[in-house]
């Protein structure tokens, strides 16, 4: 008996919801060809929430081609204002649909409902802000001069490959649908292996919305299949990506080896979180735990190596360390709970394969350095003390509730620290003194610089890597570049 | 015994409304303060349509004082809640599309199914359209010196005052708010006295959907009291006006008290130049269709027409028979009108007034040429749709605005010759260009003095791009992204970051 195309799955506030469970193509949930299907589990318990259909080449086909034909419609040709109405509309549905996406996003990635609750949000924030882009894409005119009309356009690329991660599903699932919808692109975007569920009921709200059969499609799979299929398809004309370093080499291979198609990808990071003698104690702190904790330290731009400056190194080095220790980790559904699990038993034994690497290094445990417990992907708040610069905990991006702390002494010595790094995702700054706020900013190689904050985004801040953190900005109006290409029409006038 | 704060309407085409008819002020409908009122008269039958308070000066004086107060806070406002506002504001208008459209007719005489439903889509379309720029207001760094961190904030004036005209009443004032609420400036906006209704209807939604008390504020009144207090005012940071360019010179010379800056729409006589090559047929369909929209009560109306020498014949020939086949002439519940009635008894006068000029000045009457006394239209200010012919230079039928369902059309024979016509009035709104030939028509284009230009097509605007005139015609820009940045201000900030002394 083959898996129906929508389970019913029991949340634990005890509402029942239709999860769909196919690969959503052409406004429709249809089954994969092969038939194939795979578990997602819910980190919190380990055991299976449901199966899903698996998509492979001929599937990835199948959805191109409808994201080709649609492409070329009235969607993208047409009245932009239509693509207004449907991103309204869909932002709306998502603020009505909140609880349901939340209590998903919490069961299928293990993170406390705090945290699915903040990304539900800006998920809703995020495609409202995009409506406003939909009809405001411009080009420019170009005097030169009497004997020629020059302008430029921009127009939408077309056909899109979009893959995300499993540490926001939602949340990236809008970055990238996000800017796909407001410039006339269509997609096929493909969900991280161990998180497909809330990307499909997001699907839901889409065909709701309006938004015309081809222009979304939604598959779930694995990268080494459904993956590869997007990156080196012929009728791909961009990929869009946010994972690990190591795969988007290996997209970016795979769309040049193919057919030169365009790449943005958002990377790994070891971002620096770095505390002046200066800075304010107790709101520094806050931004030191949201920098690494928050989201189970899953973050691309977690600051994951803190650098304190001597002067008030051990009081922060206490305080941090009673924070840690007081943050409630566990059952995502607790109201009180910051910490949920780790996503997937992968990247449980990653953390603590590195914890023990941190070990032998000689670093010292602050505090954590264990797994919490025994069922559920739980690891405890981990703080490394005595590390040196040149140690795998302070160069590898561990993607984890990890953090090292080092001593440093100046202003000079910590920006060539922060930008030790193949990295260039974030940085914190945390003083009170503005002038050296700007001025470190000016100097650390990030593509983002928090100051006196941490992980704060807004629609409108656009967000990417320096050096091997990625390529291309999301969100702010930079998002719009990566989805459009700019087409110049020169003119001559005879008169 | 004083006029009633609201009362109930029943239109012709059954739609029931309570009408208010105080003003609005701080999220209220209150009465003047003298109890001043002023009456609204229906363009079809010269009846009353309703009485309602007129602002004068003290009460200009205390919207402003209610604005200033809210500024406060809705400065502390982000802007993605303003955009959020303001799409509620465009929900609200679609959800009640008929019968706002219905009031929009009533009060302005404009056919409900030909003209006024259309004004309301527009609506609808200018608040999404400012409700999508509202979180996009961005400033720019400066990056020339290292030493520097130099940035501008794009700021709101603050309180801004607008005046709109009887054309286009609802659609005018989304113009005029949409773009400044969009920015984080807060409103009193005075309607024209003869069209003070749709705007107070509507002002209840602003109210509904969460502007805070003061933000949003609506006052009927006349231009010689309340608009020259609101233009004149000292705490008024902006005056922002549509209308004739006599008042627009007015409004300009009174905003001096404080130096406030100004932003004018005013008159116009655009040209529609219609080449040899032209696509006669659409020529002729857009040339109606610019002057004979609206009652040709468009501040834009390609009311001269210029003709190539060698088409002129067929043109005028085709023009008449499309004007009198297509623009037939009703009242604005008759939904197979087109043309209503002016939108008053002086408009009504003056167009008239222009009529028998022109045909004294020696202009051919080709079609029209006298008021429509049909039936039921003799009761209203109905004037036939004018098509004058022969027009010399020197005519005032071809130089002075008549705002009305009323066009010259002349000849010409070489490109140069269809430019100095074009640019022979004080005016300089919009101008047309019919031809295939396009890059002759960028050419004319740049040498056209105007702030619009339609190529192959007539009055064509869309809230997505400029519009505004150059010499008499006004100052300044409404509507795309140019109308957003009349509601800021750039405000520069110098940090320094190491240049001592």
């Amino acid at each position: 008996m083959s898996l129906p195309l929508s389970v019913p799955i029991k949340l634990p506030n005890g509402k029942t919801y239709q999860q769909p469970t196919g690969l959503f193509i052409n406004n429709e949930f249809v089954q994969s060809k092969s038939k194939k299907t795979f578990a997602t589990i819910s980190p919190s318990t380990e055991e299976e929430i449901t199966q899903v259909y698996e998509a492979f080449e001929e599937d990835v086909d199948v959805a191109v081609e409808a994201a080709n034909d649609a492409f070329h419609s009235s969607w993208s040709q047409g009245d932009p204002q239509i693509r207004m109405k449907v991103l309204f509309k869909l932002s709306e549905l998502i603020e009505e649909h909140a609880e349901t996406l939340a209590y998903i996003e919490a069961l299928d990635n293990g993170k406390s409902l705090m945290c699915s609750k903040g990304d539900v949000a800006l998920t809703a924030a995020y495609f409202r802000s995009c409506a406003g882009w939909t009809d405001k894409i411009k080009g420019s005119v170009i005097e030169s001069g009497d004997t020629h009309f020059n302008y430029t356009r921009r127009e939408p690329i077309g056909v899109c490959g979009q893959i995300i991660p499993w540490n926001f599903p939602l949340l990236m699932a809008s970055w990238k649908l996000g800017p796909v919808l407001a410039t006339g692109c269509t997609t096929v975007l493909k969900t991280a292996e161990s998180t497909p569920l809330s990307a499909l009921y997001l699907a839901t709200l889409i065909k709701e919305a309006g938004v015309p059969a081809g222009v979304v499609n939604i598959v779930s799979g694995f990268g080494p299949s459904a993956g590869a299929a997007i990156s080196s398809h012929p009728k791909i004309k961009k990929v869009a990506f946010t994972g690990s370093t190591a795969t988007g080499r290996r997209i970016m291979k795979a769309a040049a080896d193919s057919n030169l198609k365009k790449v943005t990808l958002e990377l790994g990071g070891k971002s620096p979180n770095i505390v002046f003698d200066d800075a304010d104690v107790k709101l520094t702190i806050q931004h030191l735990v949201t920098g690494i904790f928050y989201n189970t330290g899953e973050v691309c731009c977690a600051g994951s190596r803190i650098y304190v400056q001597e002067g008030i190194y051990d009081t922060i080095t206490s305080e941090f360390r009673k924070a840690a220790e007081s943050l409630k980790i566990g059952d995502p559904f607790k109201e009180d709970t910051f910490m949920g699990a780790q996503a997937s038993q992968m990247q449980l034994d990653k953390i603590l394969k590195y914890i023990d690497i941190g070990k032998k290094e000689g670093a010292s445990v602050i505090t954590g350095g264990e797994r919490l417990g025994n069922k559920g992907y739980f690891v405890k708040p981990t703080i490394f003390g005595d590390v040196r610069e040149d140690h795998q905990i302070v160069k590898e991006e561990i993607f984890g509730p990890v953090v090292t702390i080092t001593k440093f002494k100046t202003v000079d010595e910590v920006i060539k620290l922060a930008n030790n790094s193949e990295y260039g995702l974030a940085a914190g700054v945390h003083t009170t003194d503005i002038n050296k706020a700007i001025n470190v900013s000016n100097k650390i190689n990030s593509g983002t610089i928090w100051v006196n904050t941490y992980n704060d985004f807004h629609p409108m801040v656009p967000f990417g890597g320096y050096s091997q953190s990625g390529i291309g900005r999301e969100m702010g109006e930079e998002a719009l570049d990566n989805y459009t290409q700019v087409k110049a029409v020169r003119i001559a006038l005879t008169k | 015994m004083s006029a009633p704060l609201e009362f109930e309407v029943t239109l012709p085409d059954g739609n029931k409304f309570t009408q208010p008819a105080g003003l609005f002020i701080n999220n209220e409908f209150v009465k003047s303060v003298a109890g001043k009122t002023l009456e609204s008269i229906n363009p079809a039958t010269g009846e009353v349509n309703g009485v309602v308070y007129a602002a004068e000066a003290e009460d200009v004086d205390i919207a402003v004082k209610h604005a200033r107060a809210a500024f406060k806070e809705w400065k502390k406002v982000t802007g993605v809640e303003r955009g959020i506002l303001l799409n509620k504001i465009a929900d609200t208008f679609e959800e009640k599309r008929d019968l706002i459209g219905a009031i929009e007719a009533w009060d302005s005489g404009k056919t409900k199914e030909a003209n006024a439903v259309y004004d309301i889509d527009e609506c609808i379309s200018c608040f999404r359209y400012f409700a999508g720029w509202a979180d996009k207001i961005q400033g720019k760094v400066i990056q020339n010196d290292p030493k520097k961190l130099a940035y501008t904030i794009h700021e709101p004036f603050g309180v801004c005052g607008q005046i709109i005209p009887w054309n286009y009443p609802l659609a005018m004032a989304a113009w005029k708010l949409a773009p400044a609420l969009a920015a984080g400036n807060v409103v009193v906006l005075k309607t024209s006295e003869l069209t003070p209704l749709s705007l107070l209807y509507v002002a209840q939604i602003f109210k509904d959907v969460g502007f805070p008390p003061g933000v949003v504020n609506i006052i009927s009144g006349f231009g010689a009291t309340a608009g020259k207090a609101l233009a004149s005012h000292l705490d008024v940071d902006k005056i922002a006006f549509t209308g004739s360019t006599v008042t627009g010179q007015a409004i300009q010379q009174a905003a001096a008290s404080n130096m406030k800056a100004v932003t004018l729409e005013c008159g116009g006589k655009s040209p529609l130049i219609i080449r040899e090559d032209a696509d006669l047929e659409q020529a002729v369909k857009w040339a109606a269709f610019g002057i004979m929209s609206n009652q040709g009560q468009i501040c834009t109306s390609t009311s001269r027409i210029y003709v190539h020498e060698k088409v002129y014949d067929q043109f005028l020939t085709e023009y008449a028979q499309h004007v009198k086949e297509e623009y037939k002439q009703g009242t604005m519940f008759d939904s197979s009108a087109v043309v209503g009635p002016q939108v008053s008894k002086v408009q009504h006068d003056k167009i008239l007034n222009y009529i028998d000029i022109g045909k004294k000045e020696g202009a051919r009457v080709v079609l029209g040429g006298e008021k429509n006394t049909e039936g039921d239209l003799s009761k209203g200010f109905f004037i036939k749709p004018t098509i004058f012919a022969d027009v010399k230079p020197g005519m005032r039928i071809v130089n002075e605005e008549i705002f009305g369902p009323v066009v010259a059309v002349g000849k010409f024979t070489t490109d140069d010759e269809a430019i100095t016509l074009a640019n022979s009035t004080q005016y300089g709104l919009g101008a047309a260009i019919f031809t295939k030939d396009i890059t002759v028509a960028h050419y004319l284009a740049t040498e056209i003095q105007a702030g619009m230009v339609w190529i192959n097509s007539s009055n064509d605007s869309d809230v997505h791009i400029p519009f505004g005139g150059v010499k008499m015609s006004g100052v300044g820009r409404e509507l795309g992204e140019y109308g957003l940045s009349m509601y800021t201000q750039a405000k520069a900030i110098h940090v320094n970051l190491g240049n001592k002394l």
